[in-house]
């Protein structure tokens, strides 16, 4: 993917979440944010998502310039598939259903076809036992997965993570980030909103510091953890290994 | 608890009860004649029938109507909002009986006495909807923002979150309550007797204005009522209990 971003504002009230974000990414497959919460992460991940529109500035991935109106931003979102730390399944489907219903209603796949689909998905993931079980029914690191499947199904140009580790134990974190590493060795492209500084180093081709609203640096994930170029990230560095 | 020592203790309380209901008769020294108000059982049946048949009409009525005013109360155009929640409030804030009286001399007067009836469950239909409206409300702004911000990310339209998420999400929530209101329906539509529609309270009032006989007539009407409202009322508890198993 490529991704440039052109003086990117976004306020809520009185607050700067992002400020005058200049940057462009290059070529990569794979990009880490990290950065202290409140820095902007989640914001800018919620804009290439095209779920928040900025105030100003302008925003193109794969070279084509993201429109911020409806119709335009629909058509976006289809090709993205997102994953949000709170997993965000629907309670009232099955794990099934909740990858089949965005396969009928917005891919247009039939019912056998958007069920076939989703089976063979649910079965990479070792979730088939748990098709027919609703999201109370499982736990964190399987509804997670289940997420990710409803991401991947549709066969994104991109898929977008959003903290998917935040809420779950170490074991569980472990189980989700195994099958993220495995969608990068298949070579999907993705963008990454972590807290965990081991995985992002070892997934990521490119990490981006933020804080303040503000891209501080970015750079290939090892040279990033190892020779951080600004205070601040040397300072989140530290503040977060040390433990 | 196990089942045997609820249904003991279900047992207890009903005697007990009615064991207090009979004293307090007895002390009445109350002369029962049952014979007298049985021999208008037709027209008990008849009132009966057409109570059912008014909540037949109002449940499916009120509830649409509770849909629309709770969808107007989201629309885009702020008048029709407003238009809705003074609506809402002024049916909520009157008497159901005032009420009745009012668009009865607006409207129901000149009709015929079948749409006489209509008339009435159409009223009684626009006030439980006002009610409903706001169950309904409540349970659309009980639907998460994530649940939202999802539909959005996998490229819903406005329609097709409503049709997917929203409304499945807020019926959840609304069914007890909802149910509730159902068993409201039913008792409130007694008040349509005011009007001169022959519905089961009608019957009941001038039955005993013939015979005077007024516990051997009411205390059946209110088994009557009960036989419609029990069922509804067990139906929300189970309602109630699969809603906390889900969340």
């Amino acid at each position: 993917m490529r991704l440039d971003l052109r003086h990117l504002n976004k306020s809520y009230d009185a607050n700067r979440v992002i400020d005058d974000m200049t940057v462009d990414f290059g070529e990569l497959r794979s990009l880490a944010l990290i950065g202290p919460s409140g820095g902007g992460k989640s914001t800018l991940l919620r804009i290439i998502a095209g779920l928040v529109a900025p105030d100003s500035g302008d925003i193109a991935l794969n070279g084509e310039q993201l429109r911020f109106n409806e119709p335009a931003l629909r058509a976006h979102r289809r090709q993205l598939g997102v994953v949000f730390q709170a997993y965000n399944l629907f309670p009232h489907l099955s794990a099934l259903t909740n990858i089949t219903l965005p396969l009928e209603k917005v891919h247009g796949l039939a019912p056998a076809a958007a069920a076939e689909l989703a089976r063979e998905t649910l079965r990479r993931f070792a979730l088939a036992d748990h098709a027919h079980k609703k999201p109370a029914e499982l736990s964190g690191g399987q509804k997670q997965r289940v997420a990710i499947a409803r991401a991947i199904a549709i066969k994104p140009r991109l898929l977008l993570f959003d903290e998917p580790t935040s809420a779950l134990d170490p074991e569980m974190t472990a189980e989700v980030l195994d099958v993220i590493e495995e969608l990068k060795n298949e070579g999907r492209d993705f963008l990454l909103v972590t807290h965990e500084m081991g995985f992002a180093r070892h997934v990521a081709d490119r990490v981006a510091f933020l804080a303040q609203g503000r891209i501080i640096e970015h750079a290939p994930a090892e040279e990033l953890f190892a020779n951080p170029q600004s205070q601040e990230c040397r300072d989140f560095l530290a503040r977060i290994l040390r433990h | 608890m196990p089942r045997l020592t609820r249904i003991l203790s279900f047992i207890a309380a009903f005697v007990l009860l009615a064991g207090i209901c009979a004293g307090a008769f007895a002390l009445l020294d109350y002369h029962w004649n049952w014979a007298q108000a049985a021999s208008y059982w037709r027209l008990f049946l008849d009132g009966w029938l057409t109570t059912v048949g008014i909540s037949a009409l109002a449940i499916p009525f009120s509830c649409l109507i509770g849909m629309l005013l709770a969808l107007a109360r989201r629309a885009p155009i702020m008048p029709l909002r407003d238009a809705v929640q003074i609506f809402v409030e002024l049916t909520r804030g009157t008497p159901l009986l005032v009420q009745l009286f009012i668009y009865w001399y607006a409207f129901g007067e000149k009709l015929s006495s079948d749409l006489r009836l209509i008339a009435g469950a159409l009223t009684l239909s626009f006030f439980e909807g006002a009610y409903i409206s706001e169950i309904f409300r409540a349970g659309i702004e009980g639907v998460g923002a994530s649940q939202l911000e999802t539909a959005r990310s996998l490229g819903f339209s406005r329609v097709q979150t409503y049709r997917y998420v929203i409304f499945p999400l807020a019926l959840r929530q609304s069914l007890p309550p909802l149910a509730g209101q159902f068993a409201s329906i039913i008792k409130d539509s007694s008040l349509l007797s005011v009007l001169g529609i022959a519905e089961f309270s009608l019957a009941a009032t001038q039955t005993n204005s013939i015979t005077y006989t007024t516990f051997e007539i009411y205390l059946p009407v209110a088994l009557g009522y009960l036989i419609l409202t029990l069922p509804i009322s067990l139906w929300t508890q189970r309602l109630e209990q699969r809603a906390r198993f889900e969340t």
